[in-house]
């Protein structure tokens, strides 16, 4: 089976006044058609650049510096400007974190979701797009009428599952949803994620999903990306990630998180990520991690595949590999 | 025993414009006590739009309720004034949602701190004052000379959110409440702020009110919980029983929906009726839930009382009318301390 996204090193670097900032740190990931991983991380680890670079939306001063984005046998880092302009929606879609305010307030939801369309395939006939539209509106549980409706005439939960219609409607390959639920209440994240796994099994596209819920990681994903300043320190199946996560800063986010069982329990983790701008030299994360070793203090830890299957950047496991 | 705080049949309505005669029930006829002597930490519950910030504002004297009152060491909490505000409003302190937007980005952070030891004159001196500072930042866990000095842009959210609780430790208060408090911090942060709540109220003897829709936290840091729906009480008690046996159809919906980081736990099965656009504003009759209710009876159509289940657990539901009633002023009786 052919993975329909592949990233290769991708890097991704901002240029502030005060030095250059790498966001993101040659990042690589394979995902199949079908598949679902979740992206979590840190406010500052690079996860919604990550998803930036992929649509090929990041804006000055940050910089694509390097590496592939591979949908579908396509690399959208070596598009034209126009053709990358084609290729998101109907091949990589994204749905923004916050739904509220990326819907046009002053035109209707259906007109939005036509010129989408349109955008896309020159010849689309208005009634051929508007049954399209309807169509994507009515997959996602909400009714035609919405088609006729404005952005302030919804309620949160129903303007992001709008942003899911929109994201549909080309039947891409691949689905970044960047925190598509932050702001909305439990038993409405749980009809939104529901109607993306729906749609997700329908037209059959790879999602990522980012975040820093674990809990909601724990009940939708396939696999699990752990990143920190701009690296992903591990990558496994979901149920090895909560059940023996092998680096020491996925294992203190598993260990930080509240269950049932742990009651008055807190396991922070001690200190905080450091700024971009002075990563600590060797692994970015040794002045935070209780294994630290001398060797985690000068070399930075190389990518490894554990014979379980997790891809790893950790000394620990160097030896074993 | 002498009471803390006690809120006397609270409601609060929001009317819409000056000509509309329809207005929005945002809290309906809470009661609750809080005692002087044992501190505690109760949670308040909720989706948005179930009065719990509205509860927040009432407690802290920020609005006025439309009836029934809110008294302060038994005194009425809009009647103050003079020396008795200014004990209110150092003894009553609060921790909001965002700890981005509370900050002036043009001072430093130790402006936020400075400013309430010279308002309520707290340290004779210079150097008292630092001391205060100094203390009340280790209390929270943070070291002073980390923040001090810097300018809140330089501070992540979970150490701003931690200088927060510090301004509020700072002024020594019997109450806190806490809106929100770490849903805007990254998740590995949260053990940290949550595990600072729970050692003040252990070590200073600070009552808490933690408000909040994340029930998982609650269930970690509180002893009791209260569960509102559109301003009305939906199940009252002791946190474990609450979240761990929910009774009321509301409850259960709510519990069944939190996404727990375990992959042995998955999401419920509880069928969502209703979804929320075919919601009307306007069922002021009856249960404020019947609308989602998959439970639904005539009966609904009437407001239930709130049903005694066990001794620290009772819930607003027809379901459960064979159980004695329980006055709306005698919910604290549910709640341990």
């Amino acid at each position: 089976m052919t993975p329909v996204l592949q990233v290769n090193n991708l890097q991704v670097s901002y240029y502030t006044d005060a030095g250059r900032a790498r966001a993101l740190d040659g990042v690589s990931l394979t995902l199949n058609a079908g598949e679902k991983l979740g992206l979590v991380g840190e406010s500052g680890s690079g996860k919604s650049t990550m998803a930036l670079a992929m649509m090929r939306m990041i804006k000055p001063p940050g910089r694509i510096e390097g590496g592939q984005v591979i949908v579908d046998g396509i690399n959208l880092m070596k598009l034209s400007d126009q053709k990358m302009l084609r290729a998101r929606l109907s091949k990589i879609a994204y749905i923004p974190q916050g739904a509220m305010n990326s819907l046009n307030p002053v035109t209707r939801i259906g007109n939005q979701m036509v010129d989408a369309i349109k955008a896309h395939e020159d010849n689309a006939t208005r009634a051929d797009t508007e049954r399209r539209s309807k169509e994507a509106l009515e997959s996602v549980e909400l009714s035609s009428n919405v088609f006729n409706m404005y952005a302030h005439e919804l309620s949160g939960g129903m303007k992001q599952r709008a942003c899911i219609a929109i994201s549909i409607l080309l039947k891409p390959k691949v689905i970044i949803a960047d925190e598509p639920t932050s702001a909305l209440d439990v038993v409405t994240q749980r009809q939104v994620m529901e109607t993306i796994d729906r749609v997700q099994k329908q037209i059959g596209a790879a999602v990522i999903l980012i975040g820093h819920d674990m809990g909601l990681m724990a009940q939708f994903v396939d696999k699990v990306a752990v990143m920190y300043t701009g690296r992903i320190m591990e990558l496994s199946g979901v149920k090895n990630m909560f059940t023996d996560p092998k680096h020491p800063y996925s294992q203190a986010l598993i260990r930080s998180l509240p269950n049932l069982e742990n009651k008055g329990i807190f396991n922070g983790i001690p200190g905080m990520a450091p700024a971009l701008l002075q990563l600590p030299g060797g692994c970015s994360f040794h002045p935070r991690c209780s294994h630290v070793m001398e060797i985690c203090k000068t070399v930075r830890p190389p990518s490894i595949t554990l014979a379980s299957g997790q891809i790893l950047e950790c000394h620990l496991y160097s030896e074993k590999s | 025993m002498s009471d803390l705080l006690e809120l006397k049949n609270v409601t609060k309505n929001y009317s819409r414009g000056l000509l509309s005669r329809v207005s929005t029930t945002a809290l309906s006829d809470v009661s609750l006590t809080l005692s002087a002597e044992e501190p505690t930490i109760m949670a308040v519950a909720g989706e948005s739009g179930s009065g719990k910030t509205t509860m927040a504002m009432l407690l802290l004297g920020f609005i006025a309720p439309t009836s029934g009152k809110i008294l302060y060491k038994g005194k009425d909490i809009h009647n103050l004034r003079g020396e008795e505000q200014m004990m209110f409003r150092r003894e009553v302190q609060a921790v909001f949602q965002d700890p981005f937007a509370v900050f002036n980005p043009f001072y430093t952070v130790d402006h936020l701190l400075t400013v309430p030891i010279e308002r309520f004159k707290l340290a004779k001196s210079k150097s008292e004052a630092m001391d205060k500072m100094v203390e009340a930042l280790t209390a929270v866990g943070l070291r002073p000379g980390d923040v001090l000095g810097r300018f809140p842009h330089q501070l992540s959210g979970g150490q701003r959110q931690r200088i927060n609780v510090a301004r509020a430790l700072l002024l020594r208060p019997r109450l806190l409440i806490a809106d929100e408090p770490v849903s805007m911090v990254d998740a590995s942060l949260r053990a940290n702020i949550l595990e600072t709540l729970s050692h003040l109220q252990k070590n200073y003897g600070v009552s808490i009110i933690y408000i909040t829709h994340d029930l998982t936290t609650a269930y970690h840091i509180a002893n009791s919980i209260i569960v509102l729906y559109r301003g009305s009480v939906m199940e009252a008690g002791e946190v474990d029983g609450v979240i761990k046996s929910p009774q009321h159809p509301y409850t259960r919906l709510l519990v069944d929906s939190i996404p727990w980081p375990d992959i042995n736990r998955r999401w419920g099965e509880t069928e969502i009726k209703a979804k929320e656009s075919e919601l009307s504003d306007h069922n002021s009759v009856g249960c404020r839930f019947s609308s989602r209710c998959p439970f639904v009876m005539e009966k609904c159509k009437q407001t239930p009382p709130l049903f005694r289940l066990k001794e620290h657990q009772a819930a607003s539901c027809f379901l459960y009318e064979q159980h004695p009633s329980i006055a709306p002023e005698k919910l604290s009786e549910l709640l341990p301390i």
